[in-house]
């Protein structure tokens, strides 16, 4: 043997035993988890592995543009992780695919993630056929952020709980605005407004089952003819997110004064708004068509998938995310809002103002149907609700193309349905 | 004799067309196969929900409006930027072939580097350039006091953004083939057109583009085959958006196929672009023999 092919020799004995060093007896759970949660998981892990010493985790840190994907192509390809997030609208995706665990049994025998202790909202979002298919991580909805100074001088004292106050008080601070400035910022390419205001309706927005689109009900319309409204009067202007340079700045201006988001711009708005204004905003739940109404529930869960082979491992990953104290630990670390009841009642929680409206909110939250083809039929309310506006349909017009658009992506999962196959 | 020979060549072009074969044909086909089922998320689940429905997926995808809206899109991009392309590749060429300086190599290897750099990382800095408040091309637009452009989040203006990231990108690799073209041009030919009286641009018109005609021919073809099939710019720097208007074929189907896993219609898709580009490319390959370029 050569020179040169004993020092390859001694480099390969090198690689195998770096290899090998890894491989101390503890098992590896491969966790998945999405942008900025994925970033600083990271630093809840080595508790986890100092409680666990069985356990090793290995978080890969999937950007959520791509995660979907991923996630999808780790199926077809066999490599689907022990452990992942999953955002609350790909659950059904996933059970239809039999990529899931259910976790039914380890709940009732869990003494540390209750279910009773999580809101509603975002739990039923993660039960499909009666089983338990995911753990809400982190808890989201969408509800209003209004300038409360604007609404004062309009004549409001208190933020609108109804549509008919929430009518008034916008048309007052429109009649007491500068021309071209406006009551509300609804962007035509968010869907989730409007689809807020149609979850706030008793009827729902599939029927028979995730058969068919229910757009034409007397709920729907109710809901759209609010929506279209507030652009046929001119409270709301018909522009993309991204045709307006900076919403916070916009915002601070007070071109508008009230604008429908989520938790993360509680940080944004203190952070972008300038000094002289971070008392003249505040949260408020979502008004309703008669009161308080609902919203939408989102955020993510942690489910297990059916194809690992250390479920056991993984599911003790789960109960230790679940835990109240790393719930609120992992708040200060995201701004994440925690999915149980039990973490509100620390006084970060407690005290914070702009988060008490979410705290309210989230009792209210409801899910969208939890059916796979969710996130098309959403793309769709987002394409003809642009539409609709651009060319001034009315709520009979919107329905009826939802309806036709929704019934032709639905029409594979009822062929399915009929011969009796899918969930 | 000629047995012995032929088969001599066939043993010779066997592994490349073997090569072929397996990778390109075959799975060719298979694509073609699975056009005409309606493959998608259920039947990742379960192979044997499969069915086939033979054109179904073509008629639907002529009846779908955003597949019209991205082949517009499609149109747009290749419409204005292979002209674009082609003209400042040819540019950039005439100024290196007829520049007398020592630093030609320089420059040639600085216009040819956006060829070889990672899009994914120009277009970072492209993002950068291309900020409405931070930018400095509307730094630029503003010394000379035009309004501050929007250019990735306004419709109108996110598809000629793409078109210039675009011609940057890839404007060197026809450069160096028309450089190559223009080098072998032989001088005498401008010597003679010279002695005729012939000026700048009629040597130009003349004598330069007819002897490039093979060359820009196929540049032309490889522009084009290449920029119908826009994918990653927008894919990188808008996502599809604003409203869409930056959402090409292959961005289509990539949705069609990858987010909605709806692989049955993203084969068509994929067939209904390989249809256009053989239409184009035959279409102007007619064109340059009508017009004697070949």
């Amino acid at each position: 043997m050569s020179a040169f092919s004993h020092r390859l020799l001694l480099g390969l004995l090198v690689i195998l035993a770096a290899c090998g060093s890894r491989d101390d007896g503890r098992e590896t759970v491969r966790f998945w988890a999405m942008g900025r949660e994925g970033e600083v998981v990271a630093a809840l892990i080595p508790e986890f592995e100092r409680l666990n010493p069985d356990i090793r985790v290995e978080v890969q840190q999937i950007p959520w543009l791509s995660a979907h994907e991923k996630l999808l192509t780790a199926f077809a390809g066999d490599a689907t992780p022990d452990v992942a997030q999953l955002g609350s609208s790909w659950v059904p995706e996933l059970v239809a695919l039999d990529a899931l665990e259910p976790l039914d049994a380890r709940l009732a025998a869990s003494r540390i993630v209750r279910t009773d202790d999580y809101f509603e909202g975002p739990m039923r979002g993660n039960v499909i056929d009666g089983r338990t298919w995911g753990v809400p991580w982190y808890a989201d909805t969408r509800l209003l952020f209004y300038r409360r100074d604007l609404l004062r001088e309009a004549g409001f004292a208190s933020p609108p709980e109804d549509w008919a106050g929430w009518l008034r008080a916008m048309r007052a601070i429109k009649a007491r605005s500068d021309p071209g400035d406006y009551a509300i910022l609804l962007p035509l390419n968010e869907y989730e407004p409007l689809l807020a205001l149609a979850l706030q309706q008793p009827e729902p927005l599939l029927r028979d089952g995730g058969r068919f689109g229910n757009f034409r009900s007397a709920g729907f319309r109710r809901a759209s003819d609010f929506y279209l409204r507030l652009f046929r009067e001119g409270l709301a202007p018909p522009v993309a997110n991204t045709q307006i340079s900076n919403v916070y700045d916009e915002f601070a201006r007070g071109r508008f004064a009230f604008y429908i988001s989520g938790p993360w711009n509680i940080g944004e708005f203190r952070r972008r708004l300038p000094r002289d204004r971070q008392d003249d905003w505040m949260t408020a739940p979502l008004p309703g068509p008669d009161g308080p109404g609902a919203s939408i529930a989102g955020g993510s869960s942690l489910a297990i998938f059916a194809r690992s082979r250390r479920k056991d491992a993984a599911w003790r990953l789960v109960e230790f995310l679940s835990r109240v104290d790393v719930q609120l630990r992992f708040f200060q670390l995201t701004g994440d809002l925690p999915a149980r009841r039990g973490a509100w009642a620390a006084p970060t929680l407690a005290n914070d103002p702009y988060v008490a409206a979410f705290r309210e909110q989230l009792e209210r939250a409801v899910p969208p149907p939890a059916v796979p083809e969710w996130e098309r039929i959403g793309q769709q309310l987002r394409l003809v609700g642009e539409r609709a506006v651009a060319e001034r349909l009315d709520a009979e017009q919107f329905g009826a193309i939802m309806d036709a658009d929704t019934d032709r992506i639905l029409r594979r999962r009822r062929s399915l349905l009929a011969r009796g196959t899918p969930r | 004799m000629t047995v012995r020979r032929s088969l001599v060549g066939w043993i010779f072009a066997g592994p490349a067309l073997i090569m072929l074969g397996l990778f390109f044909f075959v799975p060719v086909l298979l694509a073609f196969a699975l056009s005409l089922t309606n493959f998608d998320l259920y039947s990742l689940a379960d192979y044997g929900n499969t069915e086939f429905v033979g054109f179904a997926n073509y008629a639907e995808l002529l009846r779908t409006p955003l597949f019209w809206k991205a082949l517009g899109n499609t149109f747009y991009f290749v419409v204005v930027g292979v002209p674009l392309s082609i003209a400042v590749s040819l540019g950039a060429a005439l100024l290196l072939n007829g520049a007398a300086t020592r630093l030609v190599g320089l420059f040639r290897t600085a216009l040819f580097a956006p060829v070889v750099t990672t899009l994914v990382a120009v277009a970072v800095i492209w993002r950068y350039l291309l900020h409405t408040r931070y930018g400095f091309i509307n730094y630029v637009l503003d010394a000379v006091g035009v309004a501050p452009v929007d250019w990735l989040g306004d419709p109108h203006w996110s598809m000629p953004a793409i078109i210039l990231f675009a011609v940057w990108k890839n404007f060197g690799y026809n450069m160096v083939i028309l450089l190559a073209g223009l080098q072998t041009i032989p001088s005498d030919l401008y010597e003679a057109a010279r002695i005729d009286g012939a000026n700048s641009w009629q040597r130009f018109r003349h004598v330069t583009v007819p002897a490039l005609g093979p060359m820009l021919l196929l540049v032309s073809i490889l522009t084009m085959a290449g920029y119908f099939q826009l994918f990653a710019e927008p894919y990188v720097m808008t996502q599809g958006g604003p409203v869409e208007s930056t959402v090409s074929v292959l961005y289509f189907m990539y949705d069609q196929g990858f987010k909605w896993w709806n692989l049955g219609f993203a084969s068509a898709v994929a067939f209904a672009l390989f249809l256009v580009m053989v239409l184009f490319t035959t279409l102007q390959y007619r064109f340059a023999r009508a017009r004697g370029m070949d």
